[in-house]
């Protein structure tokens, strides 16, 4: 089977309620078959709208999104054969979980042996087998999501769209249902287009993630890219912690920036930052940045420790650094013991290949 | 386990069950002097006047307490012949002192209700008593008019008898105990109250599917629509519901009436020609069209109640798993208003059925109800037993439609709001 790298196509897609506001600016986004596509972004940023233009209850304002090739804007929804799970379930209260799943197979006409296998199957996929009787109303939240989920598969879909599937369920039950619904798109090979504001979530999950802001892709690729080389401050911001410094670009010279920020200077690596003179927001990994450096760092700052938290694992640091007083640091509890007390004054390094200059905040 | 189990004890070695009442014993009067004034205002207003309206249907002391000694006589008529000279003289004796006391007309009507032919028998024999004389009043009576030597009208007399009657109520289905004490239908022409039931029914039946079939749209508009235009919508609906019933049954006949505007209004786009404009008041059509304007207010409420609560991602996942806009709407939509259509059905059902003031304004003799029956007892001829045992047969049915109901859909299947 050749994989179709455009399987979900979005083609300069605009998108406006009101005639004055645009909620998605120039969507352009490939989709490969198979894929397991998040969109993040805050609330607002129009990841949900992109959702609904492509299950067909929203319509794009301008562009068009192309499903295996074929334009799907004049498609209704129920000819579209796109499974959705919705925020919260929208399981049919008045039917049973068997009649719920049974639900999209009926419609499509197809036989009551053929029917009572494919719900056998997706329930046991979801591991609910036996809850064919139950009404939606007598599970509990984790059940009504898998029932979703399996309604939503059972049809056998070329694409799942799932809108903060998990949103209502507890920290613990959240995390067990990601690898259940990311086992379940690995056996099955579905496309899955996720939405979620989790960032979490998103890394866990996808092969790759679009992190939306302002109705705009920020950036495109897989988890460990865009957690390790965010392309802008925002994406750096968003995605995991971060430790940001504002300034000024003096010198940018065989892949290296020196950036002034305050009465200090660092050296960084210049992401979107070509010459001299221009602003800019570095960001730093907290645990990019070590107490007390064995190895030789080409960044070596000392700084106050001004709070100390202890975290289980780790414990974190907060140090006034060239006059950011948020800066922090992870250290592994397991380490040696470094001299952390408050009000101490420590030195720290980070190498300036990990110290990214973006687009000013 | 068995019974005798040991009892729970609190800390202080009181029983649990005791203790807990105690605790609970001042909220619960408190609870209950909350509740007491409405209380009170419901055994004031609504049990007590049912209660009295149902003795006042079935009460029948007035003609009992004229004629004490000639029922006392009865007792020992057996009611195949003739009765006894006895009997004719307490008769006699009890119907002097109604003459004498001018208040034998009242006797009369009620034995005239009873069978027909009294009135007149008894106005001669209120002329002719005075010169009775005494002893052998059976053959003085007889002689004043024939129909006194009739067993018949005896019997009637007897019929009257007991301190209760449940004629009351053959008589709102059209029927009647007669001489030989079976219960028969009154003859063909008589029968108007059968009748009016029914069409009660039909007008109540019909005028709840109309407000159904015109209220579910406006309510799943109101669930639907943004905030600011649903606002307007249900203001929209609420307005005529603020306005005084009388002024919206008027503005009705100011519209529905031959020389209305309506009417007007077709003759001028040609519909109809001028001289032959349709009658739509003073019938059927006009207490159908008022009486649903103003009692869709109550199916739109419920259905908007419920409907308000059904989320939208509901139809979408329907649509989203394959089902054309109508499955969806059949399938997942429309039994989740179920609730909704038994509430308002079963509230604009009762309502209608027991309605007054509209099909009495609008409805002429083709569109009254049995209300406006009752109405009639009460004000015209005065015979209020009558009314309040229809009244009650009213009130039976609405509870019996209740029961079925119940039976139907069940009561917690229905959602007022």
């Amino acid at each position: 089977m050749s994989k179709n790298n455009a399987f979900v196509k979005f083609e300069k897609v605009d998108k406006s309620y009101d005639g004055k506001l645009l909620v998605v600016k120039d969507l352009n986004l490939d989709i490969a078959e198979g894929e397991f596509i998040t969109m993040l972004g805050p609330s607002g940023s129009g990841k949900t709208t992109c959702l609904m233009m492509l299950a067909g209850f929203e319509t794009p304002t301008n562009g068009e999104i192309f499903l295996d090739s074929n334009p799907i804007s004049n498609i209704p929804p129920h000819k579209r054969g796109i499974g959705m799970v919705f925020q919260n379930y929208a399981l049919f209260p008045h039917m049973t979980v068997y009649e719920n799943l049974a639900f999209p197979l009926k419609v499509r006409k197809i036989s009551k042996d053929d029917i009572d296998k494919k719900v056998d199957k997706a329930l046991s996929m979801v591991s609910l087998s036996g809850f064919e009787n139950r009404m939606p109303g007598q599970l509990s939240g984790g059940q009504q999501q898998r029932v979703a989920v399996a309604r939503a598969l059972v049809f056998d879909p070329a694409v799942v769209l799932m809108d903060e599937p998990l949103g209502a369920l507890d920290k613990n039950l959240r995390e067990s249902m990601q690898y259940e619904i990311k086992h379940i798109h690995e056996s099955i090979g579905v496309t899955v287009v996720y939405v979620t504001h989790d960032q979490g979530e998103a890394l866990t999950m996808s092969n790759r993630i679009a992190v939306f802001n302002d109705g705009k892709v920020q950036q495109l690729s897989s988890p460990d890219k865009l957690y390790e080389e965010p392309q802008n401050s925002f994406v750096a911001e968003f995605i995991g912690e971060n430790n940001r410094f504002d300034g000024e670009v003096l010198d940018v010279s065989n892949g290296v920036c020196k950036v002034k920020i305050g009465q200090g200077e660092i050296l960084a690596n210049p992401i979107s930052v070509k010459s001299k003179g221009e602003k800019t927001t570095v960001s730093i990994r907290p645990e990019r940045a070590l107490i007390n450096p064995k190895d030789k760092m080409d960044n070596n700052q000392k700084g106050k420790i001004e709070e100390v938290i202890y975290h289980g694992d780790h414990t974190r640091v907060r140090i006034n650094l060239l006059g950011n007083s948020d800066f922090i640091l992870k250290v592994p509890n397991s380490s040696q013991n470094l001299d952390i007390k408050l009000g101490n004054e420590i030195s720290i390094g980070w190498n300036s290949q990990d110290a990214r200059a973006l687009d000013p905040k | 386990m068995s019974s005798e189990t040991q009892k729970i004890l609190t800390t202080d070695g009181i029983p649990l069950e005791e203790s807990l009442k105690k605790a609970e014993k001042k909220n619960k009067i408190k609870a209950f002097l909350l509740v007491a004034p409405l209380l009170l205002y419901l055994l004031i207003t609504y049990i007590f006047p049912i209660g009295d309206m149902f003795l006042r249907s079935i009460d029948d002391k007035m003609v009992t307490k004229m004629l004490p000694k000639t029922f006392k006589a009865m007792e020992q008529w057996d009611g195949k012949d003739l009765p006894s000279e006895e009997v004719f003289e307490a008769f006699y004796l009890d119907y002097r002192i109604l003459v004498k006391e001018k208040t034998f007309g009242k006797l009369a009507t009620q034995l005239n209700y009873e069978k027909n032919g009294f009135k007149s028998i008894l106005k001669k024999l209120a002329r002719k008593q005075k010169k009775f004389e005494e002893g052998n009043y059976k053959e003085q009576i007889m002689k004043v008019h024939k129909r006194w030597a009739n067993v018949e009208y005896w019997r009637a007399i007897k019929r009257r008898a007991p301190n209760y009657t449940y004629a009351k109520y053959l008589k709102g289905v059209d029927m009647y105990e007669d001489e030989n004490g079976k219960i028969v239908q009154v003859e063909e022409s008589r029968r108007v109250h059968k009748k009016l039931w029914f069409r009660t029914l039909e007008i109540a039946f019909f005028v709840t599917v109309f407000c159904f079939l015109m209220a579910y749209p406006i309510a799943h508009l109101l669930a639907t629509l943004p905030m600011k235009y649903s606002n307007l919508l249900m203001i929209c609906v609420l307005l005529p519901f603020w306005t005084s019933l009388l002024v919206r049954t008027a503005s009705w006949m100011i519209l529905l009436q031959q020389q209305g505007i309506v009417n007007d209004f077709f003759v001028w786009i040609g519909l109809v020609a001028d001289e032959s404009r349709p009658e739509m008041m003073y019938n059927k059509t006009g207490t159908y069209v008022a009486m649903t304007q103003i009692l869709l207010p109550f199916m739109v409420l419920p259905l908007y109640s419920v409907m308000k609560t059904i989320s939208p991602s509901l139809m979408r996942a329907g649509k989203s798993l394959g089902g054309t806009p109508f499955v969806a709407f059949w399938k997942v939509y429309f039994p989740l208003t179920i609730p909704g259509i038994g509430a308002g059905c079963l509230l604009v059902f009762i309502l209608a059925i027991g309605y007054y003031i509209t099909p009495a304004l609008v409805g002429g003799a083709s569109g009254t109800l049995i209300s406006n029956q009752i109405a009639y007892h009460m004000k015209s001829t005065l015979d209020w037993s009558f009314a309040s045992a229809m009244g009650l047969m009213l009130l039976l049915g609405v509870l019996a439609i209740y029961w079925v109901y119940n039976k139907l859909v069940g009561i917690d299947n229905i959602k007022l709001g």
